[in-house]
């Protein structure tokens, strides 16, 4: 928010005709817990503040005091609907700073297991997205529920593969922990082809409806410069005709290996973000088919399993490693004294970087439309809180 | 521009040795030079990208602020970190190159207590604006007590 509106807020009812009207913290389109201090002109938002920090559990402090054996499980809670990814980005950084190699079946299976929860993330972001435009796209939850079945589908073999749904500490320094169990990759070749079938449909009944184009399309733009100088990642910076993606910027565990499109638009709208989405669920699906087709024999850890919390140290140094999760570049900076523990670790959540856009595309829009925009920016607010 | 190029030309243009790593360089900088260095990464290495910003407690050498902007198209990263220097909390702001900053400078704010001169709006972002003391100062115990409600 502008310093100019701002100051309109501390003055409150100062004899303006704007209307000051506080939506959420518990808000159904929230997607969490946020509050948006909107402030409107009959119905048009004219400046928002968004406060934050409902979920704040200060996790960087938390990642100085436990130790790297006990943080991943912990990181897996910071974006919880995809927790692989989370996960993902702590194990990377700690072999960066601590140099360590990580089996080419591990890498594999850290593709495999980031992809499935991409699509997953997905899932949700979709249904709950539609269901937040509701009224407009007949029916409501229609999509809403195919997309949750979807989501089940895969939550059911991340349970096999893990024991978990949501929260599976299944990486670790040095590999994964767990190797897939017999049968397992058939059963997901048999899900991600349902899935994928599914998906036609899904987009057949969306880009068919009228009313999903109108509310979606040139509904809030975010500009090139802006994307860019806001830090915003994921789809939303593809959505802004930007083609940055740090699987492709900067590979890791082994995504030289596959092929697959980064799909970029350039309208910046609500609608481009969706399109930018759908694609990418295929793409996941097409990297998660060529891993089960190329998946290497071999070990799945380079370190033994540990016996004792305090048990890897990594040497002094710091790093910054970075993954692309389903809402952008989720990264951490780790700075090693060579303890059992960080000194410091900074947690960069894409969520945080890209849900500071809203204050930057809400003013100009509909009340109805910051719901549609909100959902369309797929913040979670554990990743944004920490 | 390839992280070499951009190695020189922060050499000459600055006096400053940066240390490089594949497209990642990291200049070490006085504070005075924060916002010129910013400037300069932006207008002439081409990094629009405004990445994060956070700082690290260094105890009683006091905080060392760090901010990495990239250029997306060339990949490449420059990874800015200035000391405060002892018992100082003072840094200028970088609003008014990157809208990105302002959150994060308030978070910086937040948990370090970091005061960023210029800085449009600077007020706790995660935190209750009543909130006492910075989470992430290394004097700040994790089990410091605070009332529940107030």
């Amino acid at each position: 928010m502008d310093v100019e509106a701002r100051k309109i807020v501390e003055v409150g009812y100062g004899g303006n005709e704007r209307l000051l009207m506080n939506m959420g913290p518990q808000h159904p389109s929230a997607h969490g817990v946020f509050r948006a201090i909107l402030q409107l002109e009959g119905e048009t938002v004219a400046a928002v503040d968004a406060v934050i920090g409902y979920l704040h559990r200060c996790h960087e402090k938390l990642g100085e005091t436990l130790t790297y054996v006990q943080y991943p499980s912990i990181a897996s809670k910071t974006d919880y609907v995809a927790a692989m990814t989370s996960e993902l980005t702590y194990v990377a950084a700690v072999e960066k700073v601590g140099k360590v190699e990580v089996p080419k079946r591990a890498q594999y299976l850290r593709v495999l297991v980031a992809e499935l929860q991409r699509v997953a993330s997905h899932c949700l972001w979709l249904g709950t997205w539609c269901l937040d435009m509701g009224g407009a796209l007949g029916g409501g939850a229609t999509v809403f529920l195919y997309a949750m079945r979807e989501r089940e589908m895969i939550l059911d073999l991340f349970e096999a593969l893990t024991g978990a749904r949501l929260l599976y500490g299944f990486h670790q320094v040095g590999g994964v922990r767990y190797d897939l169990p017999a049968g397992w990759a058939e059963t997901c070749r048999q899900t991600i082809d349902f899935v994928a079938k599914r998906l036609d449909e899904y987009q057949a009944m969306l880009e068919g409806n009228a009313f999903f184009l109108v509310r979606t399309q040139g509904v809030g733009v975010i500009s090139r410069e802006l994307a860019q100088e806001l830090g915003v990642s994921g789809p939303l910076i593809r959505g802004s005709g930007v083609n940055y993606d740090v699987r492709r910027a900067e590979p890791y565990s082994s995504y030289q290996d596959f092929e697959f499109r980064i799909p970029v638009e350039a309208a910046g709208d609500c609608y481009a973000r969706y399109r930018v989405r759908m694609q990418e669920f295929r793409e996941s699906i097409k990297i998660v088919r060529q891993v089960l087709d190329g998946l290497p024999e071999g070990p799945i850890s380079s370190r033994p399993g540990v016996k004792s919390v305090g048990q890897v140290r990594v040497p002094k140094g710091e790093g910054y490693a970075r993954v692309e999760g389903a809402r952008g570049e989720v990264g951490c900076y780790l700075i090693s004294d060579g303890s059992p523990k960080p000194y410091r670790m900074k947690w960069r959540g894409a969520s945080f970087s890209n849900l500071a856009a809203l204050p930057h595309i809400l003013p100009g829009h509909k009340v109805a439309d910051v719901v549609a925009i909100m959902g369309s920016v797929d913040p979670v607010f554990g990743e944004v809180d920490r | 521009m390839i992280s070499s190029d951009a190695a020189t030309r922060v050499r000459e243009t600055f006096g400053l040795e940066p240390t490089r790593e594949d497209g990642l360089l990291t200049v070490v900088l006085p504070v005075e030079r924060w916002e010129e260095l910013a400037r300069f990464a932006k207008h002439e290495l081409g990094c629009l990208y405004f990445n994060w910003l956070s700082a690290v407690d260094w105890k009683g050498e006091g905080f060392e602020v760090v901010c990495r902007l990239e250029n997306l198209e060339a990949g490449l990263a420059v990874m800015m970190k200035a000391r405060l220097g002892p018992g100082q909390s003072h840094c200028p702001t970088l609003t008014g190159l990157y809208r990105g900053a302002d959150w994060m400078e308030r978070e910086c704010y937040d948990m370090f207590g970091i005061v960023f001169d210029g800085h449009p709006d600077l007020r706790r972002i995660l935190l209750p604006q009543d909130w006492e003391g910075y989470p992430l100062r290394k004097d700040y115990a994790v089990d410091t007590p605070h009332a529940p409600y107030r």
